[in-house]
């Protein structure tokens, strides 16, 4: 196996992948949305939970590859009690990260563990798998400020 | 432009030794990739080409390159033969009549073209010659739950366009088509039977003489995808009696961009056209055109020139190197995928267990871990193989997964090829470590 291939699947992400944070939708959720990638399958369903403006957690559940799951967890890691304009400006940070190519290294101070993710950057044919809870989580912020 | 030296191959089987020498034929078969030999195991979603094809797109490109059937120069009256050409050489390569044979841009569009020629009959297009095709209320279109998408969604299609009832063969859990449902879903309503030859996810090989009887008893017509049994296996179109089939040339060492229609001579001359336009048509006034007969009719606007006469290139290079020679190759290569991936443990192979007849390739699920993971791992090591649904979701939805990792060999993979990505995926399973719930569900899903 090479170092390039142990970046991709850092153990944080292995970790995440098998023991999904949040995983399992909760009830009382305020908007939630389905994302799939038809290449492969994967899929994402994500709920936001908040409290005025205040996002205060995500719930989730789905299936797919590791990169897909693990992304979803460790989302749902970072985003708690955060309103909407921070929320917004983790995933900004999060897809500048994954179309680098692998020339950023990731904030920390906003992204946490997400930015072990950073890796898949360099596999273009997996971004849209790192990309799809945060897609998820978007289009569900969408849903929250149209209503 | 070479095709294999005949004095390099043998009557007998296909051995090592001649194997080793087609892949010197083959470029890319000596690329690196993420330092190791390439190891192309994906064949089954795009084949590689030999020198030979490529240099026969490139010398009619820099030699006779022009527009055919049309034009009066010796360039134009050259390309044209050499077109044409091609269409005799892969006519004489599924054995049947070159007039038989309509270029495609690829099976799905040779599929469509039926689709749409019924579906223009079914509104009294090119009545009353074709009113053998025209579909309505009451009508069955016949399938298979194994099917590629393109032999699943036009028939969808064309049964809502026309009214008719789309009906499906169920597949067992060996991926074998159930054929006791087959007989009893045939009946006096099937209009069309379309389905394919060999499966490209399970490898299966379906009864095509015990499809085609049951259809034509009924007075149905057969079309069959022969996808993935064209390139592999010898293949007599007017022996197994099909009323049309499609392939792709790409999946059989040509280029992308063309296809094959084969069509029974007096069903293509009585069927409408689909796409419209110049080089179709004897006279056209404002208000409305009459047609060539077939093939013809069936060829609108600039055709894919250079491609097909590559193709025509392919046929003869496979049959040089003798399609039931490169069927035996193969066969042995998907026994050894399917009985090396079996002795895994964690894996399950979808499809025909060891020792029952399979196509060249294998598809196969890792417990707990995804195909798009394992399709990572080997291309690490230079291996390549496709993950995904492979454009059969309903056929993996069968199987209870939503994709799978298939190996699929040509003439020019081997043994240890096969072996060494056998060693990778024993590596995967322990590298992802093989658990049995890696995402666990969540119970019953909660309301907003």
């Amino acid at each position: 196996m090479s170092s390039s291939l142990e970046s991709l699947y850092q153990e944080v992400i292995m970790d995440h992948s098998r023991t999904p944070h949040n995983h399992g939708l909760r009830e009382g959720g305020s908007a939630e949305s389905h994302q799939l990638n038809p290449t492969c399958g994967d899929e994402v369903t994500l709920r936001i939970h908040s409290q005025g403006d205040t996002i205060t957690s995500l719930s989730w559940e789905g299936h797919g590859c590791a990169i897909s799951q693990a992304s979803a967890s460790l989302l749902s890691d970072v985003i708690v009690d955060l309103d909407r304009a921070a929320v917004q400006e983790r995933i900004d940070a999060f897809r500048e990260l994954m179309r680098s190519k692998g020339t950023l290294e990731g904030d920390e101070e906003l992204l946490g563990d997400a930015v072990v993710l950073g890796g898949v950057s360099r596999y273009i044919a997996r971004v849209k798998c790192a990309m799809l809870a945060w897609v998820a989580l978007e289009d569900a912020m969408a849903k929250t400020s149209a209503a | 432009m070479t095709v294999p030296d005949a004095s390099t191959l043998s009557d007998g089987p296909l051995t090592l030794a001649e194997v080793e020498r087609l892949r010197a034929d083959f470029p890319i078969l000596g690329e690196t990739v993420n330092g190791h030999p390439l190891s192309y195991l994906d064949s089954g979603a795009t084949a590689q080409r030999p020198t030979h094809v490529l240099e026969a797109e490139h010398d009619y490109l820099t030699r006779r390159n022009s527009a055919v059937h049309r034009g009066a120069h010796t360039l134009a009256a050259e390309a044209t033969e050499v077109f044409e050409n091609a269409r005799a050489r892969v006519a004489a390569f599924v054995g049947v009549r070159e007039n038989e044979i309509v270029w495609t841009s690829n099976a799905t569009e040779g599929i469509n073209l039926v689709a749409y020629a019924f579906s223009n009959a079914s509104l009294g297009r090119g009545a009353p010659a074709s009113s053998r095709f025209a579909l309505g209320e009451g009508d069955e279109i016949v399938t298979t739950e194994m099917e590629h998408h393109a032999n699943l969604i036009p028939w969808q299609e064309l049964a809502a366009r026309t009214g008719a009832t789309l009906r499906v063969i169920p597949i067992d859990d060996d991926g074998q088509l159930q054929m006791a449902a087959a007989e009893e879903i045939i009946g006096s309503r099937t209009r069309v039977l379309a389905f394919t030859h060999v499966s490209n996810v399970t490898g299966v090989i379906n009864p095509v003489e015990r499809l085609v009887a049951l259809a034509h008893a009924v007075g149905a017509l057969v079309v069959l995808d022969a996808c993935q049994s064209a390139p592999h296996r010898p293949l007599d179109l007017g022996a197994l009696g099909v009323d049309f089939a499609v392939f792709s040339g790409h999946k059989m060492l040509g280029p992308t961009g063309v296809g094959v229609l084969y069509g029974r001579a007096e069903l293509l001359d009585a069927m409408p056209p689909f796409l419209t336009g110049g080089s179709m048509i004897t006279t056209v006034t404002l208000e409305k055109a009459e047609y060539l007969p077939a093939p013809q009719r069936f060829e609108a606007g600039t055709q894919r020139v250079s491609q097909a006469i590559a193709l025509g290139a392919a046929v003869d290079y496979l049959s040089e190197v003798g399609m039931q020679r490169i069927h035996d190759w193969e066969a042995a290569l998907g026994q050894r995928l399917v009985s090396g991936l079996s002795a895994i443990p964690g894996i399950t192979v979808l499809g025909p267990p060891p020792g029952v007849e399979r196509a060249g390739l294998a598809s196969f699920v890792v417990e707990g871990v995804h195909a798009h993971d394992v399709g990572q791992y080997l291309d690490d090591l230079g291996i390549a193989v496709r993950v995904g649904h492979h454009c059969a979701q309903p056929l993996h939805r069968r199987f209870g997964v939503t994709a799978s990792t298939r190996a699929s060999a040509y003439l020019y993979n081997t043994p240890a090829e096969v072996d060494a990505f056998l060693e990778g995926v024993r590596e995967v399973t322990a590298f992802f470590g093989v658990v049995p719930t890696l995402y666990p569900q969540s119970s019953e899903r909660t309301s907003l």
